[in-house]
Parts: C-alpha cells; structure tokens; sequence
C-alpha cells in the first residue's frame, strides 16, 4: 500500500458526548449564517449588488466567506474535538 | 464541428484509463475479504481518505456542470458550489463520527445499529439504489457529453465506455481500487485547475477575447409598421420576420446561407444584430447557421463588450490578479447569449442572440433563479428549497458515507472530512473563475454548457485542453466508482446478506457484490443514454433532495432523538423517498420533458427538499411515537 494505517483502535470514546454537544453548537453557529445568506438571496438579492472590499460585492465576499467559515471553523473543531479526547482519555485512565 | 477530437487529448484518456485499469487489477489480486471489498479492509489513512472524499464528490456536476452554469448564468452557479460545500459542515459536526462507530460497510448498518430491524434494512437498502441510480444518471451524461467533443464519438458510446471502464474498477476490487482512482482524480483536479484559473488572470481580458473569436457583424436596417424588415447592405436578402417575447428576429440569406439576425433598435436607430442558429428541418437534418456543423460555420461565443480599468474604459487588461478579474467583470458588460425558439413552418430553429448584461448582474443572483424583480411565491420557494437540500444532502448520500468505514476510527473518520471540506472548498472557489473565465473568453458552446471548463483549458493550448478533458473523464470515473460501490453493497450486503439472510461465505459476498456491480453499472449505461441531454448539475440537485429527504431524517433523529423506533425510521425514508421522488417526477422541468409544458405541472415547484424533508421529519416523529415499546426505542 502507499500508506500506513492509523494507529487507532475502536476503544470506547469518553470524550463522545461532549464533542457531539460541540458539534451541534458549532453547526447551529453555520446554520445560522448560512440562512443569512439564503434569505438574503431570496428577499433583498439586489443587497448581493453592494460592493464591500477589494473591489467585491456582498456575493462574492458571503459566498467566499461561507467556503473559508467551513475550513476554519472544521479546523478549530478538530482541535477542541483533540483536546477534549486526549484529556477525557488521560482522566479515564487516572480513574482506573 | 465547433471543436474538433484532439489526438493530444486522446493519448491522454487513453493513457489514464490504461492506468486505472493496470491499478484495479493490481489491487484486485488483494482483494479476498468482503471487508476488503467493501471498505477497503477499513486501512485508508485519514490524508488519502480525505481527498478520495473530495475525488468522490467532485463529480461532474462539480467540474462540467457548475463551471458550466457559472458560464452561461453567472452567479447563479456559484449557488451551487457554497451549497454543496456548506452541505459538508453537516458531514463534519453532525454525521461523520457517529455514522463511523455505529456502521460496518454500508449507512444501514448504521441507522439499524440499535434495532436489527428487517423495515430499516429494507428501506435503507432501496434508498441507497434510488439516491445512487439518481447521481448516476447525471455523471454519465456527463461522460456522453464529455466524450463526443474529446474523442469524436456519439453519446452512447460515451456513456457505454465510462459505464464499461468503472464496472471493471468496481468488479475487480471493490473499494480499493475506486479510493485509489478518487485519490488520484481528486488531486489532478485541483492541481490543474489552480493551473486553469492561473493562466486565465494572467490572460486577462479583452473585448475580442481569442484570436479565433468570431466578429459579430451589424446591419443598419429599417423597420415597417407592419414589421417588414429592411436592410441597407444589398449583400443581405431579407426573407421574413418573427415577433417573440417582445424581440423581433429576421431571416436573411447571405452567400447562400439563411440565418437569422435580431432587431435591436437604441438611440441611434435600428439595427441587426448577427446571431447563432440551429434548424432542424422536416427532413430531420440540422443545420448550424444554415449550414451542415461539419462546415464550421458555428461559433463558440461569449465577451464582454465594455471594460472599465481603472476608471478608463480599455479593450483589454493585460494580466491581472484574481481578485481584480472578479471586479473587472463586475464593472463591466458581459455580452451573453440567450436562447430563443423560432417556428418557421416546418422548420424548428434555435436562436441564440446577443444578450449583453451588466456585469455587475452576472456577479449576483438572478440570471438563472427567479428571485429578482418580477418573481413569484414558487420561485422564490424552489430556490429555497434548492438550497435546503444542498445543504442537507451531503450527509445523507450513501456513497459518501461508506467512505467513512474505509477510515480506522472515528477520529480519522473527523480528519479525513476536514481535509475534504479544505480541498473541496479551495476547488469550489475555483470555479467561480473558471466558469466567469469561460463566460467572457469566446469559448462557450451554446449547445453544450457543460464543455465550458474543458473548452476554457483548450483557450490556452491542446496539451492542457488534454490534461483537463482527461481530468474530467477520470471526474466521472472516480464518482461513478464511488456510487456503483455503494449500490453494489446495498444489494449483496443489506439486501442479500442482512435482509434475506442469504447464507453467503466471504467470498460468496464478495462475489455477490461484483455480480451486483455490474448489474448496477449496465442499468446506469441504461438511463445516461435516455438522459441525454439535461444539466448534470441540475440533476444532482435533485438527487441531494432525494437524498436529503429519505436518509438525513432518519440519520439525525437516530442521533439526537431517544424515542426514535425501527418504525419510524423504516416509515420517513419511505415517506421522504416516495415524496421527494413524486414532486420531481410531477415538476415544471419533467413536465416539460414529457412534451406538456412547464403550465401544466400540478406543483410549480422544481426542488422538493421544502416539502419532502419535513414530511420525512414528521413521519418519523408520529410513527415512532405510536410504535413506542420498551427496548425498541433508539434509547435502548
């Protein structure tokens, strides 16, 4: 193969719940902005006219901006989401 | 021909397609397990999994269709491509984890984790050949109309080598060998049209935007009150006039050709304007400007006819930065063409004439979706509807979410996705240049918008027309793969192993699962070729709202809702199938298909999501709120 499996394991997760309540909070968060977006399209879309920065209007700048939102947010999710497992882990194991 | 087969491009394809069979057959030695077959023995790291996710999606309604319709409606594309990446921040948050740990090999492994239940494996098993058969429809369009231009051949024979070439990748290893042709796929892509966009900025643009473009002529011309239509030049013979929609169009005779003209008339008085026609004839032939295609009368097309640079008004920029391109467009007048249909007795002609639009337009929505000035309560709730279904159907395709048992763990399922969600993302911004580029580069075919991003590489010479034709086909085999995958294991593994109980060794399922490959594949080959000829991305759409409908309910309820039951579930994928598949079967764009007219559709509405997705919701509510038993419920 031209690569090498993770080193996982399908042990149990302690960390499960909290990263599924993180999840949900942050994809109300994009959920939230992304309506923005549709609404404004759909009852003001001449607003999508109004130029913003760099010579882009609101279309251009929201739609770019949805697409970067989605990577950084992914990013920070991923991170908090690997803090969250390796501490939960650490304090599971203290336990036992 | 408006583009001839280029040998280049054919070296190209054929050298590809003799790779990817040289690899499937390679892996396909390895392949012994069912494990192995259906989800690469779950040994994928997160890096490649991440962009085979992206060789998976990025189907041809990515690459050919949106940078088409970014080409030929502007802004309105780009719709597409915020709503199919926004769909992946569900994948992320939401699905990607969960769907890991609960399934095996298939997402019904996963909606029936807690229930074992013969209603899920049934209906989850259905939906995935109905979702999967409905993506698969667009993609081998898109290879018909890739391969006819490319290569020269008819529709059918595109569609016949695509399904033929991805049935022997499929059939000789199963998951493996499609992540590897995905992986390889996905990075070509985004390679080569960052390569695209770079030399279309350095390109710039121009009023006469290649050297070959055609010089659309104008007549200074009179018109009666009774709409007789004369003109000054006597090299033209006039030969009649038709009113539509508020134009009139007139038929002239020019060095033995017959084409037809528009009448513009501005503050300077009336003129023709020189347009591009189709006819068929009684007799059944085509003619393209009055003339057999094969004589090259027929142009690619697509300009600008004002650009302002710096507060000056120029006829071309010289190389300029991605940012400037944008705004360029959008200060300038973008000369695009608009299709009309002529009766002409027994002749039917296509129109298309000159359309110039601001483009400050072109840059926001409007062009294609009826939201604007002048729109109804159904238009504005189809595009709505659109864009739910966007953002709810990724999660919910079957073809994605088996992708996420070829990981080791959940944590490399959440990787892989955001790995995806970036190459996806940066590809998706590319688009909006690639298809503004094709828009205002003289290279649209109004016959096929789908070959706009093709013919835009073909601008900057035929070896990177031939990269990026042969990219485009391994596009389509890549997401073919993905899906036959996916419908191969709905039937050998939820239907045959899990619903009928078929007694199967491992190699039995494997073999059971290859059998099902190609059946699925022939049936695919099936409806491209009836297909022909519809937007690949506006049937995908519709295969995110099937999707988005029958699966996503059910997903997220069995996540976030304790009192969920193996009847509800089994009940809102039914619903949402049957639901979302009767209004697009009962919509204007099929009506029209049948030959009865967007009017005579029962709901004027395009996109089901609106109605069929909280229909799925519902029913799943009441129904597992009637089947309440204890140790039935998603709780236990």
């Amino acid at each position: 193969m031209l690569h090498e499996p993770a080193p996982q394991s399908q042990e149990p997760d302690p960390a499960q719940e909290a990263k599924a309540k993180l999840g949900v909070k942050l994809f109300w968060v994009y959920c939230l902005i992304y309506a923005g977006f549709v609404v404004i399209n759909t009852v003001e879309p001449k607003l999508m006219e109004t130029k913003i920065m760099l010579g882009q209007n609101l279309a251009v700048v929201y739609g770019f901006g949805l697409i970067g939102l989605a990577i950084v947010m992914g990013l920070i999710y991923n991170h908090m989401c690997t803090r969250l497992e390796d501490t939960m882990r650490a304090d599971a194991e203290k336990g036992e | 021909m408006i583009y001839e087969p280029s040998p280049v491009a054919v070296a190209m394809f054929i050298l590809f397609v003799l790779f990817v069979i040289a690899l499937s057959s390679w892996l396909g030695r390895r392949t012994k397990s069912a494990e192995s077959y259906f989800a690469a023995g779950g040994t994928i790291h997160w890096s490649v999994n991440g962009i085979a996710f992206a060789g998976d999606y990025l189907s041809a309604a990515s690459f050919l269709g949106i940078c088409g319709m970014i080409a030929t409606s502007g802004y309105d594309g780009f719709l597409y491509s915020i709503g199919y990446l926004a769909g992946w921040v569900v994948a992320l948050f939401v699905v990607a984890e969960p769907m890991k740990r609960l399934g095996k090999y298939t997402f019904t492994d996963a909606l029936d984790s807690k229930f074992n239940s013969k209603g899920i494996q049934l209906m989850a098993a259905i939906s995935t050949l109905i979702v999967s058969m409905c993506y698969l429809i667009p993609q081998m369009v898109g290879a018909g109309a890739l391969v006819t231009p490319l290569l020269g051949f008819p529709h059918y024979v595109g569609v016949i080598m695509v399904g033929s070439i991805v049935i022997f990748i499929v059939a000789t290893a199963g998951m493996a060998s499609t992540t590897y042709v995905q992986f390889l796929k996905g990075g070509l892509l985004i390679v080569f049209s960052t390569v695209l966009v770079i030399m279309l900025a350095r390109n710039g643009l121009s009023t006469k935007p290649n050297d070959k473009y055609h010089e659309f002529v104008t007549l200074a011309a009179e018109v009666a009150a009774d709409g007789t239509v004369t003109v000054q030049d006597e090299a033209y013979k006039v030969l009649g006039s038709q009113e539509l929609d508020g134009h009139r169009f007139a038929k002239l005779e020019h060095g033995g050709l017959v084409n037809w003209w528009h009448v513009v008339a501005d503050g300077f008085g009336t003129k023709l304007e020189e347009a591009l026609s189709i006819t068929k004839t009684a007799d059944g032939a085509k003619l393209y400007n009055g003339a057999p295609k094969a004589d090259g009368k027929f142009y690619q097309v697509g300009h600008m006819s004002k650009i302002v640079m710096d507060g000056k008004e120029v006829e071309s920029t010289g190389p300029v930065g991605l940012l400037k391109f944008l705004s360029l467009v959008n200060d300038g007048v973008v000369v695009r063409f608009k299709k009309i249909r002529v009766a002409d007795g027994d002749d039917a002609v296509a129109v298309y004439y000159q359309n110039p639009t601001p483009g400050s337009r072109v840059m926001r929505p409007g062009l294609k979706f009826k939201v604007d000035e002048g729109s109804k309560f159904w238009d504005k709730l189809n595009f709505i509807s659109l864009m739910l279904a966007l953002f709810f159907g990724t999660s919910a395709l079957p073809h994605i979410l088996i992708r996420y048992y070829t990981v080791p763990s959940p944590r490399c399922a959440r990787k892989s996705t955001i790995v995806a969600i970036s190459a996806i993302g940066f590809f998706y911004v590319l688009t909006l240049f690639m298809g503004i580029g094709a828009m205002v580069s003289g290279v649209i075919d109004v016959e096929s918008g789908n070959m706009s991003a093709p013919l835009l590489a073909k601008l900057f010479g035929i070896p990177l027309f031939a990269v990026i034709s042969a990219i485009a086909f391994a596009t389509i085999l890549g997401t073919v793969s993905g899906l036959i995958v996916a419908a191969s294991g709905a039937v050998a593994h939820d239907l045959m192993d899990r619903f009928l109980r078929i007694e199967m060794t491992d190699k039995g399922k494997v073999m059971a699962g290859k059998l099902a490959a190609v059946g699925v594949g022939i049936l695919a080959i099936i409806l491209g070729i009836v297909f022909k000829g519809m937007n690949v991305s506006f049937l995908v759409g519709l295969a995110f709202a099937v999707a988005a409908s029958a699966n996503l309910p059910a997903i997220l309820m069995l996540l976030f809702w304790k009192k969920t039951t193996a009847k509800g579930i089994a009940g809102s994928i039914l619903v949402g199938m049957v639901s979302a598949l009767t209004l697009i079967l009962l919509s204007p764009t099929m009506f029209e298909r049948y030959g009865l007219g967007r009017a005579a559709a029962p709901i004027p509405l395009d996109n089901p999501g609106i109605i069929s997705i909280p229909l799925s919701f519902l029913t799943l509510v009441v129904i597992s709120l009637m089947t309440q038993k204890k140790g039935e419920t998603a709780e236990a």
